[in-house]
């Protein structure tokens, strides 16, 4: 048992408040700028209270975009950021369950070294292989299309693993019991491996998720249309401007916009890991 | 309603590890077969293999008049209850039980049937909403009968199907097994380790050791008349007390005159101070007593035999030797006995303990 004395539960919250105020506080910010018109936010002394210009910043971010730099509007961005995360995401899902159920109940030759060949891909991020996964893309007219955005990222070896994991863990004896019970290779996934995964399939969805709609370089090298953009690339090209202001106010509307999703996602799924977690016992 | 022959079967690994080396017997409709054997005797690779789990690698397995061995498990019309009952986590304790009907495409109506059938003979009727993880052990252990029971299938194979269940309830459930099998009249092949439950169970006993089988019969009369120093020892708690027949103490007493192994069962001891004419005397000095109420066993060390370390675990050292008395009363440690059994309570096996010898 810890000793409870007041001093020690007091400096633990000050230590707490304080993380937590150098982590919102840029947030606090951006939501504060996205709420002024352009002069004040530039004009050197940032307010800390929120202005009279949030509805017309955000209605302008979204539906018409910037009025100098004539961008696309943001609900665009929005939708494509959607579509290639959530592509992502499921993609990720798809293949990598797969994968791992064959690498985890099938017996063929040369097993073992399809999971190291998987797992070694760990150690090749997008980065690495970028040159020859565009000339691919682009031999295969995918260039400013969805699927160009979302099939190169797909296969995840983090993912392989984490299923591999998971179904190793499943005992033996229920694959049996599905094969006298007369359940093949695909009941046996379908009915027992996939409700089984589902908070497993959560924890993976949300992971890839997000790091389907952080991506930047990918995006930034195969979309040349603004109306393929997706909003991580959106927020940078608002600030990269040449001759005029960049406006700030509208830069910062977008940034809230583009980290709602996210959020979303992770609070809607907790439910579900919460309920993984209560529910463990197999 | 079947009969389950084995025929020279054998089970080779690609390693060259031999599991199971040539084992015959039959198990007759309905009748109630036990595998016993020690941990890594080949008892539960020999059951996986009637099931269609594990493959065979020599022999023929013959279901129903029917041979088996490239069978799928789900065609072999057999059903299985696991060690640790494998129930689905996700499903309810009727589409548990369902499952394996409706993959055969059997019709709704009559998979209620027989589903709510099974579930009012093992009591689950309260119960089949539920998920396996809001049932208790013996509850478990139940489902899993009834997802045996509603296949109908021509034999059910249980793997230990009891080993997880505390000891009250093991042996309850070792009735209602004997019971339910009874009236459904299965042929059944049981797996245990525990020669308790092999004993009360079984209509025939297959004893197994290092992937062969020792002797194959009645319960009973394996018992009374095991056929090898393995089973001897392996049958019956405590086990029967086995001691080289060539000895001084002995050798006059046998009338083979000291050749081989001599087995005496513990119950068969009486203590007296007087010399049988016709049998074996024995003086100990007594080392441990355990009293359990109804008997009580003395553990004795032989005056006349140096003590040693037992050879394997499970086995009695040499030189010790067990007595079952009848009742609370016994004698006190440290006290010099003398333990005395009547000639037609003798064992006698060659000196490898492969072969029973009659006196």
């Amino acid at each position: 048992m810890v000793e409870h004395r007041p001093l020690s539960d007091i400096i633990a919250y000050a230590i707490l408040t304080l993380g937590v105020f150098i982590v919102a506080f840029p947030v606090y910010l951006a939501l504060i700028a996205s709420t002024h018109d352009a002069a004040t936010v530039v004009g050197g002394r940032m307010p800390l209270s929120p202005g009279d210009q949030m509805l017309e910043n955000y209605y302008r971010a979204v539906f018409i975009g910037g009025a100098r730099t004539s961008r696309e509007p943001v609900a665009q961005m929005l939708i494509n950021s959607f579509i290639s995360a959530l592509g992502i995401a499921l993609g990720k899902i798809f293949i990598s369950m797969l994968s791992a159920y064959a690498v985890v109940y099938f017996r063929f030759p040369f097993r073992k070294t399809a999971f190291w060949i998987i797992f070694v891909t760990l150690m090749l991020p997008v980065e690495v292989r970028i040159y020859p996964t565009y000339k691919v893309v682009a031999d295969l007219k995918m260039l400013d299309t969805y699927a160009g955005l979302i099939l190169p990222l797909i296969a995840s070896a983090t993912g392989t693993l984490l299923f591999r994991q998971f179904f190793m863990t499943i005992p033996e004896e229920l694959l049996e019991a599905s094969r006298i019970d007369g359940a093949g290779p695909f009941r046996f996934f379908w009915d027992t491996l996939l409700p089984l995964s589902v908070t497993t399939i959560a924890a993976l969805f949300v992971i890839q998720f997000i790091y389907g709609w952080n991506q930047y370089l990918w995006p930034l090298l195969i979309t040349t249309q603004d109306s393929m953009q997706t909003i991580v690339i959106g927020i940078k090209k608002m600030l990269y401007t040449t001759d005029e202001l960049a406006e700030w106010q509208l830069a910062m509307a977008t940034a809230i916009l583009a980290m709602l999703p996210p959020v979303a996602v992770v609070v809607f799924m907790q439910r579900l890991f919460v309920r993984g977690l209560v529910e463990t016992e197999k | 309603m079947a009969n389950v022959t084995l025929r020279n079967v054998r089970k080779t690994y690609a390693g060259g590890f031999e599991a199971i080396k040539g084992i015959d017997f039959e198990v007759g409709d309905g009748q109630f077969c036990v595998l016993v054997g020690p941990s890594g005797c080949g008892k539960s690779t020999l059951l996986r293999m009637v099931a269609g789990l594990e493959t065979i690698t020599g022999g023929e397995i013959d279901i129903g008049g029917r041979v088996v061995n490239q069978v799928e498990p789900a065609d072999r019309d057999i059903a299985m209850v696991f060690q640790n009952y494998a129930l689905y986590p996700h499903m309810s304790v009727y589409n548990n039980m369902a499952y394996g009907l409706r993959n055969r495409g059997m019709a709704e109506g009559q998979i209620k049937t027989r589903v709510t059938e099974a579930a009012r003979i093992l009591e689950l009727s309260t119960m089949l909403e539920r998920k396996p993880r809001q049932l208790s052990g013996g509850q478990r252990q139940r489902v899993a009968m009834g997802r045996a029971i509603v296949r109908q299938p021509k034999a059910f194979l249980f793997d230990e199907p009891l080993s997880n269940l505390d000891a009250k309830l093991r042996i309850a459930m070792r009735v209602e097994i004997r019971k339910l099998q009874r009236r459904l009249s299965t042929t059944s092949i049981y797996v245990t380790h525990d020669q308790l439950e092999a004993m009360t169970l079984a209509d025939i006993l297959v004893v197994m050791n290092g992937g062969m089988v020792e002797q194959i019969g009645n319960p009973l009369d394996i018992y009374q008349k095991p056929a090898t120093t393995f089973v001897a020892s392996f049958i019956g708690a405590p086990p029967m007390n086995l001691m080289p027949a060539q000895s001084d103490e002995l050798k006059s007493q046998l009338p083979s005159g000291g050749a081989g192994i001599l087995g005496i069962r513990p119950e068969d001891f009486v203590i007296t101070r007087e010399n049988v004419p016709d049998g074996v005397a024995l003086d100990l000095t007594v080392e441990a007593i355990e009293k359990v109420g109804a008997e009580t066993f003395v553990y004795g060390s032989r005056q006349s035999v140096a003590q040693g370390v037992a050879a394997n675990p499970g086995e009695l050292p040499p030189g010790e030797v067990i007595v079952r008395v009848p009742g609370a009363v016994g004698p006190a440690i440290g006290e010099r006995i003398r333990a005395v059994a009547a000639r037609d309570k003798l064992h006698l096996f060659s000196s490898d303990g492969r072969k029973r010898v009659e006196i």
